[in-house]
């Protein structure tokens, strides 16, 4: 068991977390909480690897996956804006759709046979920088490249842009955006959508490249959930968000290695010789995600961080606004 | 949404959306989730087609499959009980506008609760089964209420997000079984305990074939005997009582919960406690009801999430849940051996999604006006 190939695998496990957290936080950034994730990430991981499969390719299959996720999506953002329905039902009834779909569509595709994966890349230059090279930046597959950019690209957005002022308006003071001329509803749309898009290509990501294949349900286990969780943990900020991904990433392979190994730390490995004690790691990344979440309340709470105001309230023109 | 006018044709007439002043009539939501779940089985079969399955063909297979004998009627009610106790256990949480996503998780853990008389042993195989079964209902809801005070309490006092933790407690809840079973009480190796004792089986309805015929070969058990006492309790708490009325009114408006004086903390703390106590219930009734050994597969098939959908379908009134949880069991049993098999659970959601789009309507009246009437 080697470290750094623990954290370089983390790194690519992490990548999955980072796309469904940072779609979710743009999708709550502009008011809209979406419990959809795990039901967006199935069905994307469902169609990625359905049409590399069929058509054998995975880039088309990337793009299908973030289609399908994104039109799901709005499924959400027509009952919770358009409808004003509670965003926590409406986002539950997402995910057993979601869900629901994948199955039926999914049916059978276990049992097919290997697929062409998405490129991995070394860059060049990079790649020799001692510790760090050979974690983020050799053998890794093209995606996890695509992740590097993302983060500073949404924070740019949300924080130096107009359009991403824009953003933060309609998610805190709608109705102050609305009399701006900034049309909240079809922005709120549009983020959902894009927030889809990203869960379809985190779940496209699992799928096509980090843990390659479809295992119905167990595909995505629960990541959705957690990236809902890190979004809270990261108080809605794209490089928090990262750093969680990254870690939650990292988390997940350390528990899978642990278990190899006759010797751990010079001592006889308990998880090798305890094969019972795998259960107690399975709870792990759940476990850490509450801790997390108590680590992330308690801190806004002192830095009176909060939620965008307007998170989870339906806006309704000519109610009064908050 | 006023303005939202949609022509149509040939006739020049419009269509209006405005908001109700009034209460709709008492007939209009049932009417309305009726027609939820009309269209919720038309755009469900418009994806078994997709999916090169035949709709019709598949309900015709669920009616039958379900309703189609004495015999099939007590399967369905079988599958119902659990998810009657699960719906009953998220309703009572809804209501206060506390999102417990972990019925799911309770209900493991009421299993493994019960169990544990057994398996312990805490109680020996010879005990009564008139003590057992008291035992073991207690046991589940400790366990379950156990289950749902972590949430609660991490809500209550730290402000987190219930329906993250109760949602990774239900993966936690999978795998401490799933250790107890394989490490502790694994029966030859497999991940299953072994059968418990006759009596902490709970009575069925073919025990007493013997002096009721009809009764022969029914799977019905005493569960659904304590499902349906558990709703009659929890509508009389909910609407006759005076904590049922803070219940209410914390969920309705918090901040004049605040001003009257009623302790949010600890009714926060309480309910999810009451919710996984009635989560725990059920899956110690179904434990020791069907299963009759403690094994994971056939406990976690997602009862405590369909009790999600039952809860709002029956608009968290916990006797209309009854009624609800039996329609569910019909979609459960029959659709286990429909193709392809992840059918029900699509069609559960879809359902939710038609029965949450059609609140609107509730809402927002729709008026056909002559177009020249309007300028």
């Amino acid at each position: 068991m080697n470290f750094i190939d623990i954290l370089q695998a983390g790194v690519a496990s992490g990548t999955v977390l980072l796309f469904a957290t940072v779609g979710e936080l743009l999708a709550e950034r502009s008011g809209v909480l979406n419990l959809g994730v795990e039901g967006m990430m199935l069905i994307g991981a469902m169609s990625a690897y359905s049409i590399g499969v069929r058509l054998d390719d995975p880039w088309l299959g990337v793009l299908v996956a973030m289609i399908v996720a994104g039109l799901l999506s709005q499924i959400h953002a027509f009952i919770s804006i358009g409808l004003q329905a509670d965003q926590v039902v409406s986002g539950l009834a997402l995910t057993f759709v979601g869900t629901g779909v994948s199955l039926v569509l999914g049916e059978g595709l276990s049992k097919s046979g290997a697929v062409s994966l998405l490129p991995s890349w070394s860059v060049p230059g990079l790649s020799a920088i001692p510790f760090l090279g050979p974690i983020f930046f050799t053998n890794q597959s093209v995606l996890v490249y695509v992740g590097y950019l993302l983060i500073p690209l949404t924070w740019y957005f949300i924080n130096r842009t107009r359009p991403g002022l824009h953003l933060r308006a309609v998610g805190e003071f709608p109705a102050a955006a609305d009399a701006l001329g900034i049309n909240v509803f079809s922005m709120r749309y549009a983020y959902v959508f894009v927030g889809g898009m990203l869960a379809g290509l985190a779940g496209a990501t699992i799928s096509l490249a980090v843990s390659p294949g479809w295992f119905s349900e167990l595909t995505t286990g629960g990541q959705g959930w957690i990236a809902v969780g890190l979004v809270i943990f990261a108080q809605w900020n794209p490089w928090r968000a990262a750093a969680g991904s990254y870690a939650f990433g990292a988390l997940r392979r350390l528990i899978l290695d642990i278990q190899g190994p006759t010797m751990l730390l010079g001592l006889r490995n308990p998880f090798y010789y305890e094969p019972r004690l795998g259960f107690f790691l399975q709870m792990i990344p759940y476990a850490f995600t509450i801790i997390v979440l108590v680590i992330g309340s308690r801190e806004s709470m002192r830095k009176r961080i909060g939620a965008p105001a307007a998170l989870g309230e339906p806006y309704i023109r000519g109610e009064r606004g908050k | 949404m006023a303005e939202a006018v949609a022509k149509s044709r040939p006739m020049d007439l419009r269509i209006r959306l405005e908001p109700r002043l009034d209460e709709p009539p008492r007939w209009f939501p049932v009417v309305l989730s009726i027609a939820a779940i009309v269209v919720a089985l038309i755009i469900g079969g418009i994806v078994i087609r997709a999916a090169g399955g035949d709709p019709l063909r598949s309900y015709a297979h669920i009616a039958k499959a379900s309703f189609g004998s004495l015999g099939v009627l007590s399967d369905t009610i079988v599958k119902a009980t659990p998810i009657l106790l699960a719906a009953l256990a998220c309703s009572v949480a809804f209501r206060m506008r506390l999102w417990n996503i972990g019925a799911e998780g309770q209900f493991i853990m009421g299993a493994f609760g019960a169990s544990a008389i057994v398996l312990g042993p805490v109680l020996p195989a010879e005990t009564s089964r008139w003590i057992f079964i008291p035992v073991m209902a207690l046991a589940g809801m400790a366990a379950g209420a156990a289950w749902g005070f972590i949430p609660g309490y991490l809500k209550a006092k730290l402000n987190v997000n219930e329906i993250i933790s109760s949602l990774m407690l239900n993966y936690i809840a999978v795998a401490w079984v799933n250790f107890w079973i394989f490490a502790v009480w694994t029966e030859g190796g497999f991940q299953m305990s072994h059968t418990f004792p006759k009596a902490a089986w709970l009575p069925r309805l073919s025990d007493y074939a013997k002096s009721f015929p009809l009764f022969a070969g029914l799977t019905t058990h005493l569960g659904l005997l304590l499902g349906i006492i558990a709703a009659i309790i929890l509508w009389i708490v909910i609407y006759r009582s005076r904590w049922g009325y803070e219940i209410r009114l914390i969920g309705d408006n918090p901040s004049a919960a605040r001003y009257a004086g009623i302790n949010i903390v600890r009714n926060t703390v309480l309910v999810m406690m009451v919710s996984g106590a009635l989560a725990g219930l059920g899956g110690m009734s179904e434990v020791t009801g069907v299963v009759h050994r403690l094994q994971t597969s056939p406990i976690n098939a997602g009862y405590g999430f369909t009790g999600i959908i039952v809860a709002w379908l029956a608009k968290l009134n916990p006797l209309v849940t009854i009624i609800v949880s039996i329609l569910f069991g019909a979609l459960i049993l029959a659709g286990r051996e429909i193709q392809p098999s992840g059918v029900p659970k699509m069609i559960q959601g879809i359902i939710l999604v038609c029965l949450i789009a059609s609140d609107f309507f509730l809402r927002y009246r729709v008026r056909v006006i002559r177009a020249a009437s309007e300028d």
